[in-house]
């Protein structure tokens, strides 16, 4: 069997649990099936009402952070942001940014002792990240995908 | 504190030990960081800077760790103590010249940990080692992190971790650098071969004076790019690795250039330093040059009676700041040019008398 995404031999076969005895196969090569397991999960499940995308129409300078008013555009034009509020504020564009330049769009580093959260919850997705990473580099896929299950569903918090 | 006191010193980086020391000149890790409540220092007005800075003042005045933080403020700093600074690299170009506004540099007598304020981040720590040492450099920054941010609240983000004002610092904020002598991979043209397999990987490589500077006096400083989805010792593990390979290929090129043309080089050694302690105007670019030769003269034993910590002491003498602070007053070109050449010629000759 080809890989879905790329024309290699597919060795990772993945059933993901779409809920209401919902289930979808995916069949993936080695490569990709790493990419797969780190993607946040964007079409693969229906949306969540109510969250609908950044609202950027009629804004001719893209989505503007409310906090220090830079547009996304003046931010691609200068290559820095204005404050820390422009990483929500420009989200959805950042993420593929942020791909290209780091080949990742999720923190996997220190995470500060004093860091706002609900506490215990972020200590978890900052340890099940790094063993997430751990996992898919020795190759142990049903288990890496066990603990991405769980930092989604800590994610949603 | 008058930073003249500093001059006679060589500053950690310069130390001339530390593991690897033949090759690896020294490490360096910073780290960059902002406080939660204020917009990045690009479009902080100087009154944001001026919180800011008293902020990060009282921060590190309190900070419980083995070396004492002394600040200095960078606007009422003279041009030549400014230039000073970048010359010892405790502070960046952009801070000491390009930026505006309150400003300025905390750093240990060892000058071995800096933190500079309102750079292009609030906060930029950094921590320098002499030799390969990046775990040590990494314990030193990572407490020094903790002990500000108990004091201050950074900007962190649960995705996307620690945030910067450039999205190519996100995450960590970690650059590691190491600066490495690699003159037999120059002298045996392999160099361009090393660094384009680097750059497939995803590390840079730039002169030993930073971003945009020329690779003079064949010194080199490799570092990470990406500072987001890697745990910070998974950054810190693949500069490694590429280190010790890169240390393999010029150890190698070095005992090839001793079995096949030792004669030669010996004779470029002894020539260099000819020209260091007879020229009469020489600039700063050619003194570099020719102590990247006595260096190597140095590590392949071609020469016994001078130490390396004297070519690094002349290293940082000979820069333009530091030249005019032992002259006493300001040069220009043409003058600084005969004073760094009397100088080497005074200094070799002193350690010529102790031979």
């Amino acid at each position: 069997m080809k890989c879905q995404r790329c024309p290699k031999q597919a060795t990772l076969h993945i059933t993901e649990v779409l809920g209401d005895e919902r289930f979808e196969e995916v069949h993936l090569c080695e490569d990709c099936a790493k990419k797969y397991l780190y993607e946040p999960q964007v079409g693969k499940k229906p949306a969540k009402p109510g969250v609908a995308p950044v609202e950027a129409a009629g804004e001719p300078g893209g989505a503007r952070c409310p906090a220090c008013g830079i547009t996304f555009v003046e931010f691609r034009n200068h290559g820095r942001f204005g404050c820390g509020h422009d990483y929500d504020a420009f989200k959805p564009d950042l993420l593929p940014l942020m791909d290209s330049v780091h080949g990742d769009t999720r923190h996997a580093g220190k995470i500060p002792r004093r860091a706002p959260r609900t506490a215990t919850a972020q200590a978890e997705l900052g340890q099940l990240r790094q063993r997430l990473q751990v996992l898919v580099e020795e190759e142990k896929y049903e288990e890496a995908a066990r603990v991405r299950d769980r930092i989604k569903e800590l994610e949603l918090g | 504190m008058n930073l003249d006191t500093l001059l006679p010193n060589l500053g950690e980086w310069l130390r001339g030990t530390g593991p690897e020391s033949d090759v690896v000149v020294s490490t360096r890790i910073r780290l960059a960081r902002n406080l939660a409540d204020y917009p990045f220092t690009g479009r902080a007005t100087a009154a944001q800077k001026g919180e800011i800075v008293t902020r990060v003042k009282e921060a590190v005045g309190r900070v419980e760790l083995p070396f004492k933080l002394d600040y200095h403020d960078v606007p009422g700093m003279t041009v030549l103590d400014r230039q000073f600074l970048v010359e010892r690299q405790l502070i960046s170009r952009e801070l000491a010249a390009v930026l505006e506004g309150p400003r300025g540099v905390a750093f240990d007598a060892k000058e071995s940990a800096s933190v500079m304020v309102n750079e292009e981040d609030h906060l930029r720590l950094q921590v320098l080692r002499s030799g390969f040492a990046l775990d040590d450099a990494w314990a030193d920054i990572d407490k020094l992190d903790d002990a500000l941010e108990a004091r201050l609240p950074y900007a962190f983000h649960s995705q996307f971790g620690y945030l910067t004002a450039c999205p190519t610092n996100v995450g960590t904020g970690l650059r590691g650098s190491v600066m490495l002598h690699l003159p037999a991979l120059g002298i045996t043209k392999q160099i361009d071969k090393v660094f384009r397999a680097l750059q497939k990987i995803n590390l840079a490589v730039r002169g030993g004076h930073g971003e945009g500077s020329r690779a003079f006096g064949d010194l080199y400083q490799i570092s990470n790019q990406v500072t987001l989805g890697k745990s910070e010792q998974k950054i810190l593990g693949e500069i490694k690795e590429v280190i010790l390979t890169i240390l393999q290929y010029e150890r190698q090129a070095r005992a090839v250039l001793m079995k096949e043309r030792r004669q030669a080089e010996q004779d470029r050694v002894a020539r260099a330093l000819g020209t260091l302690g007879s020229a009469t105007m020489i600039t700063a670019e050619e003194t570099m040059e020719l102590l990247s030769v006595v260096r190597l003269g140095i590590n392949l034993r071609l020469i016994d009676d001078v130490p390396a910590t004297a070519v690094n002491q002349l290293f940082i003498q000979t820069q333009a700041a530091h030249l005019q602070k032992l002259v006493g007053h300001a040069l220009d070109g043409e003058e600084r040019n005969a004073a760094r050449a009397k100088y080497l010629k005074t200094r070799l000759r002193e350690l010529g008398s102790h031979r």
